[in-house]
């Protein structure tokens, strides 16, 4: 209650001087929530979702990004590209150290992305086929030479997807058996300092950061709850000032969002811009037939599964590419809620009353309510689905195992078609035994080819053409369900000012946030 | 039989239960009749609170499904695992008891050893573990609450048929020369009868509380709309809307009640004996 009394009274000082005072201030500490507690903080080795949430204040890439996803200098300070799309030139930033003093340069760089991501990090290495050299001509510049123009290859230096990683301490050992990946060294703005297990990660701010000035927060707290109750809780008394998206249960967030003194936004997820959609099994079954599927996809009233089950956020998905993703059609062809098309399309179809399984995502309360509408949704078209109970494990094997007709899912896009969209879609990415991939098994040589062909431009106004093409055929042939963009708010309070700033919002955010002090 | 129904009616709680139940039988039965939608359609607005639309008295859950639907609907179901579990329950322990008791010395070790193997381990937890192995469809449900309730029937059949079988009437059976089988069958179990009644009504209460506590857990059958299955899914509303937990949770309480009522009438309507020295 002290806390909360001590709170409300620094929001009313920072009301009366509010007009004065926007100026950021330095010192305080943060409070947040992090969930679950990650596997470890070696950003290079594990990059899971709050792996990414507290080592991107400790590791840095040569590139931010904006909300609208547009490149800003990190590491880098500056980068040319050149004319034919195929050299790329960063210049990093002066006076940069590693936490242990070593100073940062391009010789990092190079050892970070040739010898170690090349080697731990999968989504990176796909897009390192493209790429035919890294050459650091002097310390302070690093040269990317690709083999074809690669549309999305400045949207790949982001901190979790290309994190720096300290040669001086990797070069040449066991890189998943580091003792040091127990205490991170990075170039960020926060230090690694304690990490008390199903406790708390504590860091500390980096007082030899590169930019003076530069982080206001004097240390930061995540703190392990592990249930999701007790961290809305924990939020209402003042326990913790930071609830990064996701970490409460959906229901709960319009009675946060109400209190005195608490600001949320739904920035800061435009790099991952999360889809949701129901995979539909073509590999064999009822789903295999086209007008079926155009009637499940007509039957799904996503608007009210968006109001009902996620308080109103996000936005009825119209493809396969997220609007907040590059290159995203607004004008694909329509999908929308409509009972009496989906009929048309059901006696149109060869469907004969088969029970469709629906394998709902064991994410919690709002995808198992979303399951029980969309039985209910199918059903009134007259379409006969059930339900099957499965937890984290079985999910994983049925979808990867392409036991189902229809199951929840989402994904993230990365920004960029090329990144996080197109393996979903294209014939060489279907494999039995991931869920991750090409799961529907759906197979089109022509969108085959145009994704191939989009990746390789060297101009933006080109791959528009091609994706919008593309988009256009994949909604027509429905080889799964889209749902929603889905939103995760960031819920904080008030005190905390600009958490959001970034594309990944407080993965890296946190560098320029500041805590009205009172 | 008139006077095993005056007995039974001498108990006045055994007789409200009875009410009680009988009502929850014509809601199960009338359910379908009274609401031929199902009970998971979306019919308005979530979260309507009750008594404030016609044709809602109780208002809709988290996706506008009507309450009032799923609590008749829901009678079916409990009423069905109730009753199903327990004469699978039954099914299980009274031979097993039977023979135990019967024919005792290695028989009787061997199954009652057997039996204590299942007693042994809490039943909740043997149940949710059975159903983490099957899929939770409604058939291994009841199949998960029978395999941990029919220990105690074991333990109670043979304790009877045990004193029962040295009785002379057993005896001179056995010198007319009726086969074991037939003994058994046609002398011993009738005379056991009684407590079994009895044991069998409390054990469809608990039947109906491991159903709703399995629901409860997300353990249920997800395509089968369950006292349990509402509670467990409003639970996380019980803040801003108290009534999706507490209406589900008070048919619960009602049924289980009853049924309780109804054993404790049936003890004291088959022992007569027992019933006079207590009171």
């Amino acid at each position: 209650m002290k806390t909360f009394r001590l709170l409300t009274s620094a929001a009313a000082i920072a009301l009366a001087s509010a007009l004065s005072a926007e100026e950021p201030v330095s010192g305080g500490t943060l409070n947040a929530v992090i969930q679950p507690e990650p596997p470890g903080l070696m950003l290079g080795l594990i990059q899971n979702g709050p792996t990414q949430m507290v080592a991107g204040q400790i590791y840095e890439s040569l590139l931010r990004y904006d909300t609208d996803l547009n490149p800003m200098p990190s590491l880098a300070k500056e980068w040319t590209v050149s004319d034919d799309g195929l050299i790329y030139t960063f210049t990093l930033q002066d006076n940069v150290l590693w936490h242990d003093g070593e100073p940062f340069t391009s010789a990092d760089v190079v050892f970070s992305v040739d010898t170690f991501l090349r080697e731990t990090h999968a989504r990176l290495r796909a897009s390192l086929v493209h790429v035919d050299s890294i050459e650091a001509p002097d310390p302070q510049t690093v040269v990317f030479t690709l083999k074809q123009p690669f549309g999305p290859f400045l949207g790949i230096f982001e901190t979790g997807t290309m994190p720096m990683i300290p040669k001086h301490i990797y070069e040449g050992t066991d890189f998943a058996n580091n003792p040091a990946n127990n205490t991170p060294i990075g170039t960020g703005p926060f230090k690694f300092q304690e990490w008390e297990r199903g406790s708390y990660i504590h860091l500390v701010k980096n007082e030899d950061y590169y930019i003076d000035g530069l982080p206001y927060l004097d240390e930061i707290y995540y703190q392990v709850i592990p249930d999701a109750a007790s961290r809305a809780v924990a939020f209402e008394t003042g326990q913790v000032d930071l609830l990064p998206g996701g970490s409460v249960e959906n229901f709960d967030i319009p009675r946060l969002t109400a209190m005195d003194n608490v600001c949320y936004t739904n920035d800061g997820w435009e790099f991952f811009g999360p889809h949701s959609w129901m995979w539909m099994n073509l590999h064999e079954g009822p789903m295999t037939d086209k007008n079926l599927r155009k009637a499940v996809m007509h039957a799904l009233d996503r608007e009210f599964a968006r109001d009902a089950l996620w308080n109103g956020n996000g936005n009825l998905a119209n493809g396969p590419v997220s609007s907040v993703t590059r290159f995203h059609d607004p004008d694909t062809p329509d999908i929308s809620f409509n009972p009496d098309k989906a009929r048309e399309y059901l006696a149109q179809s060869g469907y004969d009353g088969e029970t469709l399984q629906i394998l709902p995502l064991p994410y919690g309360e709002t995808w198992q309510r979303w399951a029980e509408a969309t039985r209910q949704n199918l059903s009134e078209v007259g379409i006969n689905s059930e339900i099957v109970a499965t937890d984290v494990a079985g999910w994983n094997q049925r979808t990867g195992d392409w036991d189902f007709d229809l199951a929840f899912t989402y994904l993230y896009q990365y920004g960029d078609p090329a990144l996080g969209v197109a393996r979903t879609y294209i014939s060489s990415n279907i494999a039995k035994g991931s869920p991750w991939n090409n799961v529907s098994g759906y197979v089109n040589e022509e969108v085959d080819a145009l994704f191939a062909e989009a990746a390789v431009q060297a101009s933006d106004d080109k791959r528009q053409e091609l994706y919008s093409k593309v988009q256009d055929i994949i909604v027509d042939d429905v080889p799964l369900a889209w749902l929603l963009e889905l939103q995760f708010p960031t819920i904080y309070r008030c005190d905390l000012k600009n958490p959001v700033s970034t594309a990944i919002g407080v993965n890296d955010g946190l560098r320029d946030a500041w805590l009205v002090q009172n | 039989m008139s006077a095993f129904w005056s007995r039974f009616c001498q108990n006045r709680g055994a007789v409200i239960g009875l009410i009680i139940l009988t009502i929850v039988i014509i809601c199960a039965v009338a359910a379908p009749f009274l609401f031929p939608r199902s009970p998971w359609s979306m019919v308005q607005r979530p979260f309507l609170p009750p008594f404030e639309m016609d044709g809602l008295p109780l208002g809709t859950d988290a996706l506008g499904r009507d309450v009032l639907s799923g609590l008749f609907h829901g009678a079916r179901v409990s009423l069905l695992v109730g009753l199903v579990s327990t004469v699978v329950a039954l099914a299980i322990g009274i031979p097993i008891g039977a023979l135990a008791g019967y024919y005792g010395g290695m028989v009787d070790d061997a199954l009652m050893r057997f039996t204590e193997f299942f007693q042994t381990i809490p039943s909740f937890a043997l149940a949710i573990v059975l159903l983490a192995i099957f899929q939770p469809t409604l058939s291994y449900v009841i199949l998960a609450i029978a395999i941990v309730s029919w220990p105690p029937v074991a333990r109670l059949v043979r304790g009877e048929v045990l004193s029962l079988r040295n009785r002379e009437f057993v005896e001179a059976a056995t010198l007319s020369g009726q086969s074991n089988l037939r003994i058994i069958l046609q002398q011993v179990l009738p005379n056991a009868l009684p407590p079994i009644i009895v044991l069998a009504s409390l054990m469809v209460a608990t039947a109906i509380l491991l159903e709703s506590s399995l629901s409860f857990l997300g353990l249920g059958d997800p395509n089968v709309m369950s006292w349990g299955y509402m509670i467990g899914a409003a639970r996380t509303v019980l803040r801003t809307a108290w009534w999706l937990s507490f209406i589900p949770g008070l048919a619960i309480l009602l049924t289980v009640l009853s049924l309780n009522l109804i054993g404790e009438g049936l003890n004291d309507a088959l022992n007569p004996r027992l019933r006079k020295r207590t009171s």
